[in-house]
């Protein structure tokens, strides 16, 4: 994962609620066994409708829970793929969130005032390190677990950390696991 | 101090790093396939195959294609069979096309036993709340996350805040595990659990068979809560002690694990971040009209108008969706004429599931203009299905009889339907294109379902006789 700091450029507005992964990346898609190449599906069948208009630039804005639904990662893939590097909405589906921080495509949590704000603005930056969205002349912070930010920002391989405690995953599995299933007994 | 349930479980697993451990993480071919090519360039090893479980289910054709090798669609086929070389590189237990063990995900870990009270489950699909039934954390992860486990056995993950969805009353006649939860996603919305791993509770929910169960916590996340859960009891510990599960302890094993299941509950006083009371009394069966879950009304309602909603955004979304789904604001739902009824997925194909349904259609037939298709959720279900004659039941009415996997749940197999085609469907999603670009999908129960088969419309099952 490369490591994400300043984010800033020109916004894209997909104002609506409540948009679903199988939207963003719809199943037929999902059948490739590769990582890349799904921005050119993005939307796939929303694109087709008269009038759609979502310009590749480096932040997206949207309306609340946007990637609700499926767990389904090439959302998220699709979306970075395509160009974006951070996604501004009032909410978030939960999954959605966590699979966009793995892969760092930064998702910001705004009111939804400083959303269409920060879309009627047309451009702005999003400052990691400081925790804020600046555009229109104003800093907007917004929260972030320190955990993720950390890893978002030196762009750090979670397994190679989880590795790291391999003594207290050992230990844990010596002193505490519970008995059984052994998927390999069946 | 009075601990939840998810307190108790979670403090079971927290590790030092921010982690927590996953007992069980169960696998399949479409979210793995990136996650296996990750372990494979670090040149790392899957830590525990003896806790991971693989099947096929997404795009398994369900017309008895008896292997990997004879899947039509290319794409289809090479995911499949990418699968297989890469459980059979890393050690990995496979229930691939052609064991008599292969079905969904979410049916077979219960099914084998593997899913069991007070576990840590996870897999690379949203419905793995549906294991939460048994009073397990089980909740969806990327794929991402699917290589994180596959290489530790834990993932990095913060807990979530704890809501408790208390049903109060009992449900009346007709009204079914399914119409209890597509209720409660009408009341919360479709973001109403974000952030929460949801409790369910009250003697609504203590009433439900194992298989309810699954059904309730399934479609938690479709509230948007990722973990949905219900304490162990008497109902889940006969889950083992009816049936010998092959996953599951046995014998004096098994009187030890109930004994420790049973502290596996929120303690008295325990209080949770979120408190929702649900009146179970005043539910009704329920059919969704819209393009997310929560846009569903009773079956004695009508598709509700946009100017019924506040929110001028709330309005747009309402009058897409009618667009979408080429209905009429006010038009009674038991009016509603269908093309297609489709009885299985996750949600709802399990036994009890197909009983349910055969019920309602013994000695009928399915309108002539509607196609109707079981699909049993395992070969296990299957089998058990035709040994009682369920698979008669539903041949002599005039539905399909499919073998097991996820079908027409999400469309990524031949069963799709076809643009403008309505279904009436036990699945759990009813996004845009989610079953075929441009169909168009009701959400009700497996008995809504069956009956809406036979006449060719909705029905209220309460007046089914």
């Amino acid at each position: 994962m490369e490591p994400v700091s300043i984010i800033a450029g020109q916004v894209s507005d997909l104002d609506r609620s409540d948009v679903d992964t199988d939207q963003i990346i719809p199943k037929q898609f999902l059948k490739r066994i590769e990582r890349s190449g799904f921005g050119e599906f993005l939307f796939y069948d929303w694109a087709k409708e008269p009038g759609w208009q979502l310009a590749a630039a480096p932040i997206l804005t949207a309306g609340r829970n946007f990637g609700c639904g499926s767990s389904r990662e090439h959302a998220a893939w699709a979306l970075q793929d395509y160009g974006f590097a951070a996604i501004v909405a009032p909410s978030f589906g939960d999954i959605f969130y966590s699979n966009a921080t793995k892969i760092g495509l930064l998702p910001v949590v705004l009111a939804e005032a400083e959303v269409r704000a920060l879309a009627g603005a047309g451009s702005g930056e999003i400052d990691l390190e400081a925790q804020e969205v600046r555009f229109a002349g104003r800093a907007v912070p917004f929260e972030i677990d320190a955990e993720i930010r950390h890893r978002l920002l030196g762009g750090l391989d979670d397994i190679a950390l989880a590795l790291r405690h391999e003594e207290v995953i050992a230990a844990y599995e010596r002193d505490r696991e519970r008995s059984g299933p052994l998927t390999t007994a069946l | 101090m009075p601990q939840t349930l998810l307190d108790k479980i979670w403090d079971g697993h927290e590790l030092p790093g921010g982690l927590l451990y996953i007992d069980l993480h169960i696998v399949h071919e479409v979210t793995s396939p990136q996650a296996f090519e990750g372990l494979r360039l670090a040149g790392r090893t899957v830590r525990r195959p003896d806790r991971t479980l693989a099947t096929a289910d997404h795009n398994v054709p369900t017309d008895g294609t008896p292997l990997a090798a004879q899947i039509k669609d290319e794409l289809s086929r090479v995911q499949v069979q990418t699968l297989e070389r890469n459980c059979a590189e890393f050690g990995v237990p496979l229930f691939s096309m052609g064991s008599d063990r292969q079905g969904i995900c979410h049916v077979i870990g219960p099914e084998l036993g593997l899913t069991q009270p007070g576990m840590t489950i996870v897999c690379g699909d949203s419905h793995t709340s549906t294991h939460g039934a048994f009073g397990a954390l089980a909740f969806g992860i990327g794929t991402s996350e699917v290589e994180h486990v596959l290489a530790t056995q834990c993932l990095v993950q913060t807990k979530p805040r704890s809501m408790r969805i208390h049903y109060e009353g009992s449900p009346g006649f007709g009204v079914s595990a399914k119409d209890l939860i597509l209720a409660t996603i009408g009341q919360i919305g479709v973001a109403g659990a974000v952030g929460y791993a949801v409790e369910y509770s009250g003697p609504a929910i203590a009433a439900l068979s194992m298989e309810g169960r699954m059904t309730v916590c399934n479609m938690t996340i479709e509230g948007g809560g990722r973990a949905g859960m219900i304490a162990p009891d008497d109902v889940t510990f006969d889950w083992f002690e009816r049936t010998t599960r092959p996953g599951g302890p046995s014998g004096a094993a098994l009187a030890d694990a109930i004994a420790g299941w049973r502290a596996l509950r929120s303690d008295d006083g325990a209080s949770h971040d979120r408190e929702i009371v649900v009146d179970a009394a005043a539910i009704s069966p329920q059919v969704t009209w819209g393009t997310n879950p929560g846009m569903v009304v009773g079956v004695a309602e009508r598709v509700p108008a946009p100017s019924a909603f506040e929110t001028p955004a709330e309005r747009d979304a309402v009058e897409r969706a009618l667009h979408y789904m080429g209905l009429e604001a006010g038009t009674p739902i038991q009016e509603i004429r269908l093309d297609r009824v489709f009885i299985g997925s996750c949600t709802n194909s399990r036994i009890g599931d197909l009983r349910a349904a055969a019920s309602v259609i013994k000695g009928r037939r399915v309108a002539d203009h509607v196609k109707a298709m079981v699909v049993p959720g395992s070969q296990l279900v299957c089998a058990q299905a035709e040994a009682e004659g369920l698979d008669a039941v539903f041949r002599e009415a005039g539905f399909d009889w499919r073998s097991a996997g996820c079908s027409m749940c999400l469309g990524m197999n031949p069963d799709i339907l076809a643009p403008g085609e309505r279904c009436a469907s036990t699945s759990n999603r009813n996004f845009e294109g989610r079953q075929g670009r441009g169909g168009r999908t009701h959400l009700v129960s497996p008995e809504m379902a069956a009956a809406a088969a036979i006449a060719g419309r909705f029905v209220d099952i309460r007046d089914w006789s």
